[in-house]
């Protein structure tokens, strides 16, 4: 028996009818053609499908659409305006922190809310933080570095170097 | 992968989720946090024609010290319990196990109730709550029991909860001067399940002897697991190394594991040494800080 639920996903409300299973990255992904938010391992573990619902980081292959009902989501297309870009952003492209891109939108996901609750996190809390996002091209280290200017422009401090690191 | 269809029910009060399983049996399951039961269902090696939510039901989320005791909520997250003041002030153990559970984003959702609920010998909490002698609260249709957490794991994935009945509570005595506690758990990688776990709480009186002592041991057995042996062991004795390595060696004889990818048999023994003596000093050392 199928469900009316309304969500708010990215500031739009919308209203639809789901089937129960429907699994949130799929509503996301398949019924709101929000294509940004990836599927990657489907089993909770690699963090792509990372999103905010009411500004809690989730992983939504593990979450169902009905549980969304009455609530906001926020996916990588609503972090920052068309063609611009949100400090994350800026960081992970200043900072070279993705290669094939895939994990990025779960990443930055994941940072929005640990930002938020920690707007100066030390290196090691960045990489507990994003624990539950993997990451098979860049390493991490750019990540973080990525983590670290974001959070550094979001507190008005000085950047720090976007050089390269070659190892 | 999908789950294999169901009907959701989505009540907004305990009586009416009572009302739902009591109507439904064991056709239903309830979704708590929900990061182990919809994984099995995608998988379909849970097939519940019934899903009660019990997300939207309030009052069933929270930390507090209330009559001599710290009281938390079933449907408390993860997360919560990570940053609880209350909880870093009474039991740090509980710092301990939360980061040590799977990862930030699955901490926003999991459950204290529902890691205890589902009986997997592989969680991490029934342990913590075997160290600090937790009681879990039950509620049914004839109202509200407690449960010792000794008697509430039966066997593989079985708990004593009838299916009539929430998890809506779990009680630990509030601790007392001189206690301390502390859980390890040695994993593969970031959010795997353990190879082996520890969780120790144990409170010295004024001499430096073991006045109350709790260990439970995470996935080497069939269910959770108190090493009553090695409570006995320490239990109105000094923590000298020869009582402590005896704690140890109990645990590690006491224990089932079985032999997995995570490590064999006999690797799974050591482990639990290892690691029972290493929580014995940092929760003594805490009790004295």
């Amino acid at each position: 028996m199928n469900k009316q639920i309304t969500v708010t996903v990215n500031g739009t409300q919308h209203t639809l009818e789901v089937e129960p299973r429907l699994l949130l990255v799929h509503m996301i992904r398949e019924v709101l053609s929000l294509t940004g938010t990836h599927i990657g391992c489907d089993t909770s573990s690699c963090g792509a499908c990372t999103i905010l619902l009411d500004g809690k980081s989730i992983k939504s292959c593990t979450v169902l659409a009905v549980q969304a009902d009455g609530k906001s989501i926020t996916t990588i297309e609503g972090v920052s305006a068309e063609g611009a870009m949100n400090p994350l952003q800026e960081g992970f492209h200043l900072n070279h922190a993705l290669h094939c891109g895939f994990c990025t939108p779960g990443m930055i996901m994941r940072a929005t809310e640990l930002l938020e609750k920690n707007p100066n996190p030390t290196e090691e809390e960045i990489r507990w933080g994003i624990a539950g996002n993997l990451c098979r091209c860049t390493g991490y280290n750019n990540i973080v570095k990525a983590i670290q200017y974001a959070g550094a422009k979001m507190r008005g401090e000085a950047l720090p170097s976007t050089e390269p690191e070659f190892v | 992968m999908i789950a294999q269809p169901f009907q959701y029910e989505s009540p907004g009060t305990l009586q009416e989720a009572i009302a739902l399983l009591q109507k439904y049996g064991d056709d239903a399951k309830i979704l708590s946090g929900g990061h182990s039961l919809i994984p099995m269902m995608k998988l379909r090696f849970a097939t519940p024609e019934y899903l009660i939510d019990i997300n939207r039901i309030p009052n069933l989320a929270f930390i507090r010290e209330e009559g001599g005791h710290i009281r938390i909520g079933g449907l408390t997250r993860e997360a919560e319990l990570e940053h609880s003041e209350l909880l870093k002030k009474h039991y740090p153990i509980f710092g301990d196990v939360t980061q040590l559970i799977a990862d930030p984003q699955v901490r926003n959702m999991g459950t204290i109730g529902g890691n205890l609920a589902h009986g997997d010998a592989a969680n991490d909490h029934p342990a913590v709550m075997i160290a600090l002698r937790a009681t879990v609260l039950a509620t049914g249709a004839e109202g509200e029991r407690e449960i010792p957490i000794d008697d509430f794991f039966y066997g593989f994935y079985q708990t004593a909860l009838s299916p009539g009945e929430i998890l809506t509570e779990v009680r630990i005595p509030a601790s007392a001067k001189g206690t301390g506690s502390a859980y390890h758990k040695l994993e593969r990688k970031v959010g795997d399940y353990a190879t082996a776990g520890v969780a120790v709480c144990l409170t010295l009186d004024g001499s430096g002897k073991v006045g109350q002592i709790g260990i439970g041991l995470t996935n080497v057995n069939p269910t959770p697991l108190r090493a009553a042996r090695s409570e006995e062991a320490l239990l109105g004795k000094p923590l000298t190394d020869e009582n402590i390595a005896l704690a140890a060696q109990f645990a590690s004889e006491d224990c089932s594991p079985s032999s997995d990818l995570r490590g064999s048999e006999e690797y799974k023994r050591a482990m639990v040494t290892v690691l029972v003596k290493r929580m014995i000093h940092k929760a003594a050392a805490r009790a004295k800080a």
